[in-house]
């Protein structure tokens, strides 16, 4: 009898996630793979066309999704890390407050404060309205509508999720294998890069995880910050399934993405020498 | 010296960044108290509370921000009963298909939400379900739901299992066990997970848009209103719902400390 308990514990979220997760994975990859319309209707062909259709078509928006979520990663990552080293080492009983403050944004909607960022780059907002009145800035200065924008939205939107997993493998950190560290004559700067730096390694893991896939499939700051030319693959498919009820193209790119992050993150996995991906990430 | 220099410096960045994630914020606030005679909100143009006495007088709006309190209460009950029930075999229990179920929550939580989104879509539109608050529920459900095992199984693998053994030796049946001890226990946990699914559900755009049908939540409300203009109601509604989570946040952190300290 006990020995049941566990599949009966799991059995309701184990449906939930098959039926809603497992199966319209696979129909999806199932519907990427048949021709047709709406109108006719779709007929299974298991035609390889969609996706090399769809590549041909949208590369474009495929390679900037890539290289907006790459450089805002790495931004994040660089802006990001000396915040959660000094929350880490230096904040003492301030902690959690420094980690509330880091977390405020997260009171009001991710929508709604895209918007708000949107406000304050406004062509003539208080920001840059305000700036050209006193003619610090030239007339035609704009910053809305452009990569710039986008990609300061993503970095925006996502750095604490960049911040936090860090905080948290730096603040595992031993601080007498750091002192052990300088008893033996490393230099502060040796002391971070061979000892500090190594053992958050699996905290920057979680974090590049946790902000590139996001930043990447993410339709909002194109579709608010980025005007028409910054269009990235997360409006594409919205466009495809929602618009033109193109199900077979949207699926094909959907797929394809998801294909890509996956490969991405074992890649990524593997060179970072994490041998347990699942490990990390539950870290 | 030098190196209390270092400090001082990465300190006043630290805040640096803070005010930066928190100027939106402001932003937010204080245009909700503008006078605005234009159809945009950009620029201020006078003190007003007008927009806060009319804070219901867009009815989709009142009706987008009703559905998503409605959708996000009805999802956070879901996922926290089926994520803690997950949590705790995950957490307890060695058996056939754990790896399965690790690489399931694995996955719940790393796929794109665009993918969760249009993949959905293509399960409803392929049986013919018809879009809307069900919908909704169903896809918040699933991904609030994994963020709930995590957190509860945070909580179960840290709990000491002869606390449970002495319920059973004084004679406490399963359930009697599980209600007094076990639960009180790995309270904490099951909160935490309520409180991210819950905040993870009232915020969702990407999920929502693929499978809302003609359902409007209060983010694809604001979405939906960008290009004609965000009434000043939003950046109200924005700021009460800041102002209510920062409360219960701030009396949250001080009723902790209270019990750990008395």
């Amino acid at each position: 009898m006990r020995r049941w308990t566990p599949y009966w514990l799991a059995l309701p979220a184990w449906l939930w996630l098959a039926i809603f997760l497992v199966v319209p994975i696979v129909a999806m990859a199932s519907v990427s793979l048949t021709t047709g319309n709406l109108i006719d209707g779709f007929s299974q062909t298991f035609s390889v066309s969609n996706y090399s259709d769809a590549i041909a078509k949208y590369s474009t928006q495929f390679v900037r999704s890539l290289v907006y979520g790459g450089v805002a990663t790495v931004i994040m990552l660089v802006l990001g890390y000396p915040v959660a080293y000094w929350i880490a080492f230096k904040a003492g009983h301030r902690k959690s407050m420094f980690l509330f403050l880091l977390l405020l944004p997260f009171f009001v909607s991710f929508v709604l404060r895209t918007i708000s960022w949107g406000f304050l780059l406004a062509d003539d907002g208080i920001l840059f309205g305000t700036l050209k009145g006193w003619g610090v800035l030239p007339e035609d200065f704009h910053v809305l509508a452009t990569t710039v924008a986008v990609i300061g939205g993503l970095v925006y939107n996502f750095l604490p999720f960049m911040i936090l997993p860090i905080y948290v493998a730096l603040e595992r950190v031993d601080p007498r294998v750091i002192e052990a560290s300088y008893d033996l004559y490393a230099s502060r700067f040796s002391t971070f890069r061979r000892v500090v730096l190594p053992l958050s390694l699996p905290g920057v893991f979680a974090g590049v995880l946790m902000t590139f896939v996001p930043a990447t499939a993410d339709p909002i700051n194109a579709q608010i910050l980025g005007g028409t030319s910054n269009t990235m693959i997360g409006n594409i498919v919205q466009t495809e399934y929602m618009v033109n009820s193109n199900y077979p193209t949207a699926s094909a790119i959907s797929f394809t993405l998801m294909a890509v992050l996956l490969i991405g993150i074992f890649i990524y996995a593997r060179a970072l020498g994490t041998e347990n991906v699942l490990e990390a990430a539950a870290r | 010296m030098r190196t209390r220099l270092g400090d001082k410096a990465l300190y006043l960045y630290t805040w640096l960044i803070i005010l930066w994630l928190a100027s939106p914020i402001a932003v937010m606030i204080l245009f909700g108290f503008n006078d605005k005679q234009s159809k945009s909100n950009t620029s201020w143009q006078g003190f007003t509370f007008k927009w806060y006495q009319q804070l219901f007088a867009i009815d989709g709006l009142t009706e987008a921000l009703v559905n998503s309190l409605v959708i996000a209460v009805i999802s956070t009950v879901l996922a926290t009963v089926l994520g803690t029930l997950l949590g705790l075999a995950v957490g307890r229990y060695r058996f056939r298909g754990k790896g399965v179920t690790d690489f399931l929550i694995f996955a719940a939580i790393s796929t794109p939400e665009l993918v969760m989104g249009a993949s959905l879509l293509s399960l409803f539109v392929s049986g013919n379900a018809p879009r809307g608050h069900t919908t909704i529920i169903i896809a918040h459900t699933l991904f609030s739901l994994a963020f709930v095992v995590v957190t509860v199984r945070a909580r179960v693998v840290g709990l000491d299992p002869s606390l449970e053994e002495a319920a059973r030796d004084l004679g406490a049946g399963t359930w009697t066990t599980f209600r007094l001890v076990t639960l009180p226990s790995i309270m904490p946990g099951v909160a935490a997970g309520a409180m991210l699914a819950f905040a993870l559900s009232i915020d969702d755009y990407v999920v929502t848009s693929f499978v809302n049908g003609s359902t409007q939540t209060f983010p694809l409300w604001i979405v939906g209103a960008v290009k004609v203009g965000i009434p000043p109601q939003v950046n109200v509604m924005g700021t009460l719902i800041f102002g209510i989570g920062v409360l219960l946040a701030v009396a949250n952190a001080i009723s902790a400390r209270r019990k750990t300290t008395h």
